[in-house]
């Protein structure tokens, strides 16, 4: 065999070594997901075998038809808790990113004093686990009146993401050249016009993204909800899967059921949002 | 078309001052370069005049109008960046059209003068491009559409050529000037460069340090510098300077090199006063080699071993080492010079500059 043959072998085993890899990755990061998807079709009996029964003997949507049937009859208010989680995410992450937006873009073009002190403060908070603010939350909150409101949950979840969003979208501006605001201003632009029609175009994948993030952390949070709600007025999709376990029992079907009504809209955004997220766009802005 | 004023401009920053109070007038359609070595504070200067950058002290004026804390959009000017700052979401037609749809313009105006516009600058082909996918020298002509597009009183040119290579920056700085020439108004250019600037400018101004050093047409600043940093910076390869002690007739270098005093300055500077005797490569020329500057030449003979020759084709760089120090002199119709040969080098006298040792003004006035 001579050396080039060799070296096409070589090079198609790496391949399929590489491939095999990736297929293996994707499979761990994937398997809980299709674990819940498959869980909340099958029996009971079928969830708790052991050793695991892979495929699933039959398969029926009773829990998807249960949890919508009402209360009393094994169902759960799955309608409101949808509104809730979708009005807290939706705003919570609609302010976040519009604090966001300001605070990364001063971040981003402006000098003032204490700047990376208050920077670095911003990173800290998020430092503290959400479930260690819980308690002291909970009792602010019950002083304030506002546990088991939109409202109490809303400001909770921008104070969880502004950090983050302020972090994001300072980097994605960062990468808009100044240069580029100043031509526009030049060209007739006031601040607030250059603002719009040049630097938000070219930092928009890095708000999409900044938003993706925001909203995931609103929806799929916990912790917080768990103590700062209580009823069906304010209770949260999350929150929600705790009416599936019962003093001695776990209902992990319905719960799975849940878990796959939560995960649509989530991936459906992510989805619509993906096709912003295009990278490079700034490319041919300044230089050659 | 309009003037420009400053009036004792002030910019600091902090307390930090990077521009000194500087005075300048541009007269209507007037091509003024700024030149000057980096930080010199010609791009501040540039940038107070468009309004990106706030006085600190002065005043600035746009066609007589006192425009100090006027925003950008309100000056009337356009402005070429170094870096071109295209709009990268935009196509070529809509950068170039972009200043016109922010004034509210109709649609059949903004095409009209974007494609008059392609049309003086050959951008015709390109005009649904995105600037990602245009070369160096076509977003070049794209940031000079988009300034022409405005039709303003006052152009301003922040370094446009120098992310070029050498050959495109040629080209465009002949595109410039007759785009000068053909909307024939009133222009600052900023460059470093100092053949830009000679080549280009109605009149150059000399920065340094915040400073003007000196304000003057092409002609003016290479054969009257008023500065031993202008005679210095003006000129390629720059002027040979040296100190000086004046004796009787003669000036006296460090280690006892002597030149006669030039005839021009005998009854400017006195005996023992400290120089800088400066003279251009082109008025230090191997014998026979050179171009007499005419009957006035005064001519001073030195022989001198070449250390080393720099050939350019139709010239020759000639080192060599007179008084303590390494002089650049110009030989026309080059001959083949080696290392350590001798050469008799012509000094042109008439030509001679001296600059006051302590100030380093000129000696000439």
């Amino acid at each position: 065999m001579d050396r080039n043959a060799a070296h096409r072998v070589k090079r198609g085993l790496f391949k399929a070594t590489h491939l095999t890899l990736l297929f293996l990755a994707m499979a761990i990061i994937c398997l809980p997901g299709l674990w819940i998807v498959l869980s909340s079709l099958r029996p009971t009996v079928e969830i708790m075998a052991k050793p695991p029964v892979w495929i699933p003997r039959e398969i029926s949507f009773d829990a998807y038809i249960a949890m919508f049937s009402g209360v009393g009859q094994g169902g759960i208010p799955v309608i409101e808790y949808f509104r809730n989680s979708l009005i807290i995410s939706v705003t919570s992450t609609v302010i976040a990113l519009a604090v966001g937006m300001a605070g990364g873009y001063a971040f981003a073009r402006h000098r003032f004093r204490f700047k990376s002190s208050i920077f670095l403060g911003f990173m800290l908070t998020r430092t503290v686990p959400g479930i260690a603010l819980s308690l002291p939350l909970f009792f602010v909150y019950a002083k304030l009146g506002i546990i088991d409101t939109h409202f109490g949950l809303i400001l909770a979840y921008v104070a969880l993401n502004v950090p983050f969003t302020i972090w994001l979208i300072d980097g994605f501006f960062r990468q808009v050249p100044k240069d580029l605001a100043e031509a526009a201003q030049i060209d007739g632009c006031t601040r607030w016009q250059a603002f719009w029609q040049v630097e938000f175009p070219l930092a928009r994948p890095g708000i999409a993204s900044a938003g993706i993030f925001a909203f995931l952390i609103s929806w799929n949070e916990f912790a917080l909800a768990s103590q700062l709600t209580r009823s069906t007025s304010s209770k949260t999709l999350p929150v929600g899967l705790l009416d599936y376990t019962a003093e001695f029992t776990i209902d992990w079907r319905g719960m799975c059921a849940l878990a796959v009504v939560m995960i649509i809209p989530a991936l459906t955004l992510t989805f619509i949002v993906q096709k912003h997220l295009v990278s490079g766009l700034t490319s041919g802005a300044v230089k050659g | 078309m309009a003037t420009v004023s400053l009036h004792s401009l002030v910019k600091r920053y902090g307390n930090i001052p990077v521009v000194h109070g500087i005075d300048l007038e541009v007269a209507d359609r007037e091509f003024i370069a700024l030149v000057g070595p980096s930080g010199c504070g010609k791009s501040t200067t540039l940038r107070m005049i468009a309004g990106l950058e706030d006085i600190s002290g002065g005043e600035i004026r746009i066609g007589g109008n006192l425009v100090n804390d006027l925003p950008p959009r309100s000056r009337n000017i356009s402005m070429v960046f170094q870096s071109y700052a295209l709009y990268p979401h935009m196509t070529v037609a809509e950068n170039m059209g972009f200043s016109l749809k922010i004034a509210g313009k109709p649609q059949t105006e903004i095409a009209a003068r974007v494609a008059e516009a392609a049309k003086t600058l050959d951008l015709e082909a390109l005009l649904h491009r995105r600037p990602s996918q245009l070369s160096g020298g076509q977003r070049q002509r794209v940031a000079m559409g988009r300034a022409i597009v405005r039709n303003p009183e006052v152009f301003l040119f922040d370094e446009p050529l120098s992310n070029l290579d050498a050959k495109l920056r040629t080209q465009m700085r002949i595109e410039i000037k007759k785009l000068h020439a053909k909307v024939n108004s009133t222009v600052i250019y900023v460059t470093h460069d100092q053949v830009e600037a000679m080549t280009l400018a109605d009149r150059i101004v000399i920065m340094r340090d915040g400073h003007i050093e000196q304000v003057g047409t092409p002609e003016d600043v290479f054969r009257r510098p008023a500065t031993r940093f202008v005679a210095g910076f003006i000129g390629s390869p720059p002027m040979n300077l040296q100190e000086a002690t004046v004796e009787d007739g003669k000036l006296v270098f460090a280690g006892g090199a002597t030149l006669p005093l030039p005839r021009q300055f005998h009854d400017k500077v006195e005996a023992g006063r400290k120089v800088v005797f400066g003279l251009r490569p082109d008025d230090l020329y191997p014998t026979g080699h050179g171009i007499h500057s005419g009957e006035q030449a005064e001519v001073h003979e030195v022989e001198k071993a070449v250390t080393l020759t720099e050939p350019l084709g139709n010239e020759t760089l000639v080192f060599t080492e007179f008084a303590g120090h390494e002089w650049i002199s110009r030989m026309l119709n080059p001959k083949l010079l080696k290392p350590g040969e001798k050469v008799k080098l012509s000094f042109d006298l008439s030509q001679a500059h001296l600059f006051d040792a302590g100030t380093g003004m000129s000696l000439r006035a």
